[in-house]
């Protein structure tokens, strides 16, 4: 698509992406008390991402985030990892999750939870696939 | 000491490549006196073996299995020995005059033929069955090896490769054969299993092990109808066909026979399989040889024969198990003093005359009885051994031939009256069988020497003038001719310390020495034996005086050998059929593997469905069908059958993309939200995926045409659906467990601080699937990254 070839998407385009990334942020951090998730949210970053692609073109998202996205899957799999790992020196078997609760100053009494890292790296994971498979085949001549 | 003799062929094999660096020696005097030491020191073991001691050696090896390194040197096996070794060193000094020093791979040859020789003594001296095995397969390797030694040319390794798929294929029967004995027994000893034969007779097991024992022995003895390997290896240097195949491995299944004789002797079947099996070689070898026109051809078939005249003795023989009388036994026994009698005696003669053969070889630079003649005067000596080995071989006085062929005579004869089978009149068919044989051997043998050494010399047709060999090369064939001489009248001299021990082994059960002894004299009386030389010798002279005339013995007629054929067929039938049976099926398209699979697939669990009792269908559990559930379902069935019949690819990929948002909405239905909102997303990007890939197809491909309808397709596939339902409904039917999924309601908040607990599972509870799954993922994403930006051109 050439740049600046439609004027509509790409102004509601500015604006609606924001709203999906924001909605994937709530499902990100909703996903262990309703539904949602780290898989869903990355699929649905990935979504905005690829309407600011088909609005624009892909060197915009490549300006936008100015990341390797496969790096992106990398970073996703060693916090998955990590995150595992760090119960080992807990004495605890790999992958066991702890949580509590605690007050924050703005949120005030939130749960907070080792799972959630573990989910970023879902989130991250997926988001980093999703674009490097996409990117790859639309950049493909 | 035993085990040691044994290993010390091995060890030495591994030193001879060293000799290399001693390139002025020929190789063959480092070899010399490994034989000549094992010799010696058999030498020194006969007065305790004669006396009735056994030498037994026992090394644990394998003793949770049974297998363990035990050696036992009993009479039969130092007779082995002493054959092993002695004719082995005489032939390592022929080969050191026979094989030009300068061939590089002249260690080869003798590396082989340590190997060969460690094997064979192995062999022979192992009572563990499954040590006999190995050295027996290390035998069948040596000789692969030894036969192929020029493998340049097409012929050897031809032969080489015959000779290793027959006794291969012997020896493997042999194996599984050994391992019914251990099945029936408990045990992997020879001497152990021999002390329960009396148990074994009634086992059904019984009969299979003879049979598949007896295979390895046959094959590796050269048996009809196995024997045709060993013409083939006659392509081996000679040396190698002298020790090899004349003296030492093909008396292995001999040995073996023998040496099985103490466990299956007694049966009716051992008795028949063995003495008719021989008595089959032996003509039709004998036969066979008087058609050859290559000195070595004519050579193996009559080693054939011969080896079939000991084998049918050993049958004969084991006639004695069926008597209890310390007299009848003496008396139906005689068969195996004369099979151990003629053992000895053929190695001699046979050794001697192979040698004799490669000397004429040497001399004229060729083997065919056709360029041969009037060698007399020019090698006297040459042909004075050839003279005696050949009389030796057609059993004829004074040479020690003529003493085994009497005794093989008078065992036919004494056959006749073993009365406990029932025969009656067919038992003559073994003395007029051994007659008949016997006047084609006079016949070969006068070939031998006569064709070759008398008559004209056809000087025109030989490539080099011939002149006598040199003193080296005629000093082994001298020394074993003298033997068959020495034997011939000092019989007695190897009967005690030597026959009666290995007959007595043979035997088995603790026989005495003087209960099996039989003096050997030439002269014994105007017997029907004696008759029978009288009628060979004549009738064999005229048979030599016009055997040419006969068409049966015409030389164009021996081209046309039907097992060879068969043989041949039987192999070109299995790579030709065997290739055929794989384009068959190996049709490399994957439709047809495809079809293959779910055919298993539906065959495989119908089958089950059917067979196993405790399966059923079961409708109990049911919930209750809402409308929207029906509506569901009947329009995801629109849309999937629509996908076969879609008229382009894109309208089929919409239908695919419906049927996945009809899912997206059971989903919901059925109350899953997190994989309804996964299922929508991921369909809608394979969607977009799918779009892309055919929009980027080649455009010659991109016809629009109807997907083409077959009979077998519907089939297959209106199977799987069959199948796969039935499964569905039977697993709701059968499955006997709770399930966990209360475990996971009840703990989901409790002790991982959850409440969608679907993510708690994925993210705590089974954290490590979804790991691996991004994993999965990742990779994915990476292939699709390397096959575009890395991929090959391919040629469109």
């Amino acid at each position: 698509m050439p740049k600046g070839s439609d004027i509509f998407l790409q102004n509601i385009s500015k604006v609606v992406v924001f709203i999906i990334l924001a909605f994937a942020l709530y499902l990100f951090f909703t996903g262990h008390g309703s539904p949602g998730g780290g898989f869903i949210a990355g699929l649905m970053s990935a979504g905005a991402l690829l309407l600011l692609a088909l609005a624009f073109d892909i060197d915009t998202v490549r300006k936008v985030i100015p990341f390797d996205f496969k790096l992106i899957t990398a970073i996703g799999l060693l916090i998955a990892l990590c995150t595992g790992t760090g119960a080992l020196f807990f004495g605890e078997p790999f992958l066991k999750h702890a949580f509590g609760y605690f007050q924050l100053p703005l949120l005030g009494k939130t749960e907070l939870h080792t799972a959630l890292i573990f989910d970023l790296g879902v989130y991250l994971a997926v988001v980093g696939v999703t674009m490097t498979i996409l990117l790859t085949i639309g950049e493909d001549n | 000491m035993l085990h040691i003799a044994i290993l010390i062929p091995f060890l030495w094999a591994a030193l001879i490549p060293l000799m290399r660096w001693f390139s002025r020696i020929h190789a063959g005097w480092a070899v010399l006196p490994v034989p000549v030491a094992i010799f010696a020191y058999l030498i020194s073991q006969m007065s305790q073996i004669g006396s009735g001691e056994n030498i037994v050696v026992e090394i644990p090896w394998m003793p949770d299995l049974g297998i363990n390194l035990s050696f036992v040197l009993d009479g039969w096996s130092l007779l082995f020995g002493l054959l092993i070794s002695g004719i082995g060193a005489l032939v390592v000094w022929y080969s050191m005059f026979y094989m030009g020093k300068r061939t590089d791979s002249i260690r080869n040859f003798y590396v082989y033929l340590l190997l060969f020789m460690g094997a064979m003594l192995g062999v022979v001296f192992s009572d563990n069955l499954m040590v006999l095995y190995g050295f027996w397969e290390l035998t069948s390797i040596a000789s692969f090896l030894l036969i192929a030694f020029w493998y340049r040319r097409e012929r050897s390794r031809y032969g080489a490769l015959k000779s290793m798929l027959i006794t291969v294929f012997g020896g493997l029967a042999m194996f599984a054969g050994f391992n019914l004995l251990y099945a029936m027994t408990g045990t992997y000893s020879i001497r152990e299993i021999a002390a329960q034969a009396s148990e074994l007779v009634d086992q059904p097991l019984f009969l299979p092990a003879m049979i598949l024992v007896l295979l390895g022995a046959f094959t590796k003895s050269a048996q009809f109808p196995f024997h045709i390997w060993l013409p083939d290896a006659m392509e081996a240097p000679t040396p190698v066909s002298a020790y090899l195949h004349s003296a030492t491995m093909v008396k292995a299944g001999l040995y073996l026979v023998a040496r099985m004789s103490p466990i299956f002797a007694g049966a009716t079947e051992w008795f028949w399989i063995v003495s008719l099996t021989g008595l089959v070689t032996l003509t039709y070898g004998s036969f066979k040889a008087i058609r050859q026109t290559d000195l070595k051809a004519l050579l193996a078939y009559s080693t054939i024969s011969q080896l079939g005249l000991i084998m049918s003795l050993l049958g004969v023989g084991s006639a004695a198990a069926f008597y209890t009388d310390a007299d009848q036994v003496a008396w139906f026994g005689l068969a195996t003093t004369a099979a151990v009698f003629h053992l000895i005696n053929h190695a001699v003669f046979k050794g001697s005359l192979f040698m004799v053969v490669g000397i004429v070889d040497h001399e004229t630079g060729t083997r065919d009885l056709r360029r041969l003649g009037g060698l007399m005067k020019l090698m006297p000596i040459t042909s004075a051994i050839a003279l005696i080995g050949s009389f030796s071989m057609a059993g004829l006085p004074p040479f020690s031939g003529f003493l085994s062929k009497e005794m093989f005579f008078t065992a036919m004869v004494h056959i006749l009256e073993f009365d406990v089978l029932n025969a009656g009149s067919w038992m003559l068919l073994l003395p007029i069988l051994a007659w008949i044989a016997s006047v084609f051997t006079f016949v070969y043998s006068m070939i031998l020497v006569f064709k070759t050494f008398g008559g004209k010399l056809k000087e025109n047709t030989l490539d080099k003038k011939p002149h006598e060999a040199s003193a080296g090369l005629l000093a082994s064939p001298i020394l074993l001719v003298s033997l068959a001489i020495v034997f011939a009248f000092m019989p007695n001299l190897l009967a005690y310390n030597l026959i009666d021990p290995a007959v007595a082994a043979i035997r088995g059960g603790g026989v005495d020495f003087e209960s099996v002894h039989v003096s050997i004299h030439f002269w014994h009386g105007w017997t029907p034996e004696l008759w029978m030389t009288i009628g060979v010798v004549l009738l064999g002279t005229l048979l030599y005086r016009t055997y040419t005339r006969f068409k049966l013995l015409d030389r164009e007629w021996s081209n046309r050998d039907t097992l060879n054929r068969l043989y041949n067929g039987l192999l070109s039938l299995l790579e030709n059929g065997g290739r055929r049976l794989t384009d068959l099926y190996m049709t490399g398209s994957v439709r047809h593997y495809l079809i293959y699979i779910l055919i298993f697939f539906i065959a495989a669990l119908c089958g089950t469905l059917v067979f196993s009792p405790d399966i059923r269908l079961g409708m109990d559990n049911y919930a209750p069908i809402t409308f929207y559930e029906v509506a569901l379902v009947v329009v995801m069935l629109a849309t999937a059958a629509a996908v076969p019949f879609a008229r382009s690819r894109v309208n089929a990929i919409l239908f695919t993309g419906a049927v996945g948002y009809m899912v997206t909405a059971l989903f919901l239905i059925f109350r899953a939200p997190d994989l309804a909102l996964t299922q929508m997303i991921v369909e809608t990007v394979s969607v977009v995926l799918f779009l892309l890939c055919f929009k980027f197809l080649p455009k010659l491909k991109s016809t629009k045409e109807r997907p083409v309808f077959k009979w077998t397709n519907l089939l297959v596939a209106g199977g799987v659906g069959v199948t796969v339902t039935l499964i569905a409904l039977a697993s709701m039917g059968s499955s006997p467990f709770e399930p966990i999924s209360t475990y996971f309601l009840n703990e989901s908040y409790k002790s991982a601080g959850g409440k969608n607990v679907v993510n708690v599972i994925l993210v705590d509870f089974r954290g490590f699937d979804t790991l691996f799954e991004i994993m999965v993922l990742g990779v994915a994403s990476l292939g699709i990254f390397g096959l575009i930006k890395l991929g090959v051109q391919t040629t469109p």
